[in-house]
């Protein structure tokens, strides 16, 4: 085990190295003029003419070989300086770390049903296989599978927040957000929930909840379908195994052997899957968040690229997959853990 | 034979069939049942009636109706068809074929090709999915072609990695030591043996992510990142759908036209998919062969 976690901390440098490679590439398709504004430092630089931005290029050496401007960048970015944002006006890193807990905050509630729905559906569907229920749920994981999140996400917005005005838009009311932003609410996380509860203000928390209701059900029933599946196909396979069958034939109540023997096997690719949930759940985030105007991290990237804010939209995309690696690296050490079989070494 | 039968027996794989025979008949017929108007210099660019904003119900004359900026509905989901299966069965195609070619390199020739190989793949795939096609195509610009490149650069791992594992399983089957044995050449145990075999599950694979392909596209379209403006495409007539949902004067729904037409060939155009995959994932699995109906 421990041999595993030291060659895989070893191994990530590697991987981080690759990635850095990979998306200084990308950047290096685009002209040197465009690039220029990864070095700015403020607002102001880019107002300073062609004449200017052509001394830039010259200053930062942004004709230099490959190699001399890769090796600028990567210094640049372990002094922290990810460049400005021009669509947000401020540091990408400042604004990569201002954002962070609004989608964590939502990203961490949709897991919640997605994870809990799909177990409970799954093994459903799967002690019930060829039954009416099991065509039921499969049907109903094909639909979800089909569906595009902006469409489901338009339509649930018509409905109860145009039509039923149940669940506004955004992240906080107008006068919660003023409330949250004064001296008297201590923002202890960024996350309006947690903080909510720390200062013991319940009407920041309903009103906070109530912001979130329709991103995390947009999130959770496009995501379900998939995972609904995995588990179902698990939970069957697991069914067909020789201990089953003995825990059947020593007289177990089917919901023992159900319940103890077969779902505890069969969440294991479930787990395994959670890093990919994570990442799939980031690509759905952008498009949950630019409809419903939550501002996070998704929302930043997708207004990023659309007003063509390179330095931003790179930033992000290396901070995210940094994050991603070290989320597949503890789903491995979790999945390690959790079955005795794997032996790691 | 058997796959007439199996069709007939299984519904929702029927459904499948014909959503997607009809699919392909709106494509090709697309000339024939949308009338070009004579400005138009490719017939990919939906037709306007007027630069007005607010859309207009469907009309004799726009039978669904039009949408922000009088872009006819009917026209553009019709050559929006074109559109789809061109997204998806190129990006499915190439990314299939880049996928089959470094999986089987990285499997016959093991050792530390295979690692390298696998580590690339590894690295391209800890970068998500829609994210990384996002990146690349504000990089590359607008554009259909420009967003196939980027689908295709990072839709291509899964099937290296599928077709690896399959070679590896299959070499060491005992049909084909037997083949070995009897005196067969490398190229012909790959030609006739190892690979016939184990691109069924990747051509699996590539029908699922057909629909799949198509969805990311539209979200790219529907952020903004995809087709020209004004391109027959369904994600950018929801993106264009957008500013309406709200729709006007207390009525929310006035607008449902503009979202529920495209939406819904969008979700039966990946649904066909689907269901045609699940189908096929079925037929050619022999341990399911005969046991759901």
């Amino acid at each position: 085990m421990l041999t595993y976690v030291v060659r895989r901390l070893l191994f990530l440098p590697v991987v981080l190295f690759a990635l850095s490679l990979m998306i200084f590439s990308m950047m290096m398709l685009l002209s040197p003029t465009q690039r220029v504004a990864v070095y700015a430092p403020d607002a102001g630089f880019m107002k300073g003419g062609a004449e200017f931005i052509k001394d830039q290029i010259e200053l930062y050496g942004l004709d230099d070989p490959f190699v001399i401007q890769y090796g600028r960048w990567i210094g640049n970015l372990f002094r922290g300086n990810l460049g400005w944002a021009e669509s947000y006006s401020m540091p990408v890193g400042q604004a990569l770390m201002d954002l962070f807990p609004a989608t964590a905050e939502l990203g961490l509630l949709a897991m919640l049903p997605i994870v809990l729905g799909a177990i409970w559906f799954g093994t459903k569907a799967a002690t019930h296989h060829n039954e009416p229920i099991d065509h039921y749920i499969r049907v109903f994981t094909i639909l979800g599978w089909s569906f595009p999140t902006f469409v489901f996400a338009l339509l649930v917005l018509m409905i109860f927040y145009g039509w039923l005005d149940w669940f506004p838009a955004g992240r906080l009311s107008h006068w919660a957000t003023m409330e949250v932003a004064s001296g008297a609410f201590h923002s202890y996380t960024g996350m309006n929930i947690l903080d909510a509860i720390l200062n013991g203000n319940g009407r920041i928390l309903l009103d906070a909840l109530r912001h979130l209701v329709l991103p995390v059900i947009t999130l959770a029933y496009v995501w379900w379908a998939g995972m609904v599946r995995i588990m179902r196909s698990s939970m069957l396979e697991t069914l067909r195994q020789d201990y089953v069958t003995t825990a059947r034939a020593k007289g177990l109540a089917e919901r023992v052997v159900e319940n103890r023997h077969a779902r505890r096997n069969a969440l294991l690719p479930v787990t395994t899957i959670a890093g990919i949930i994570v990442a799939q759940l980031m690509g759905g985030l952008v498009i949950t968040e630019t409809i419903f105007d939550y501002h996070g991290l998704g929302q930043f990237a997708a207004r990023a690229a659309q007003n063509l804010d390179f330095p931003a939209v790179l930033g992000f995309a290396l901070y995210f997959a940094v994050i991603l690696v070290f989320v597949n690296l503890i789903v491995d050490l979790l999945y390690a853990y959790l079955d005795p079989r794997v032996k790691l070494g | 034979m058997k796959t007439i039968r199996y069709l007939l027996k299984n519904q929702l794989a029927l459904t499948g069939v014909i959503l997607l025979v009809f699919f392909i008949a709106i494509g090709s017929l697309a000339p024939v049942i949308t009338h070009r108007e004579p400005y138009q210099i490719t017939p990919y660019q939906m037709p306007r009636s007027g630069f007005w904003q607010m859309p207009r119900p469907p009309s004799s004359e726009h039978p669904l109706g039009t949408t922000q900026g009088q872009y006819d509905i009917y026209y553009g989901l019709v050559w929006g068809t074109r559109t789809a299966f061109k997204i998806g069965l190129g990006v499915v195609a190439v990314g299939a074929a880049i996928g089959v070619v470094i999986g089987s390199i990285a499997a016959f020739y093991g050792g530390i090709v295979d690692e390298l190989l696998m580590r690339v793949v590894d690295v391209f795939m800890s970068f998500p999915f829609l994210i990384a096609a996002m990146v690349l195509t504000t990089i590359l610009g607008k554009g259909l072609y420009q967003m196939m490149i980027a689908l295709t650069s990072f839709g291509w791992m899964g099937y290296a990695r599928l077709i690896r594992s399959e070679i590896l399983h299959i070499k060491e089957m005992d049909y084909v030591q037997a083949a070995r044995a009897c005196g067969a050449g490398d190229l012909r145990l790959i030609r006739k043996h190892i690979l016939p075999n184990s691109l069924f599950p990747v051509l699996v694979q590539a029908t699922m992510n057909t629909g799949s392909m198509v969805l990311a596209a539209s979200a790219l379209s529907f952020l903004g990142l995809g087709t020209q403006v004004g391109y027959a495409d369904w994600g950018q007539l929801i993106a264009l759908a957008r500013n309406w949902i709200m729709g006007k004067g207390g009525n929310p729904f006035a607008f449902w036209y503009t979202l529920v037409y495209p939406g819904v060939a969008i979700f039966l155009f990946v649904l066909a998919w689907n269901l045609v995959g699940d189908a096929l994932r079925d037929i050619l699995d022999p341990r399911m062969r005969g046991k759901r109906v």
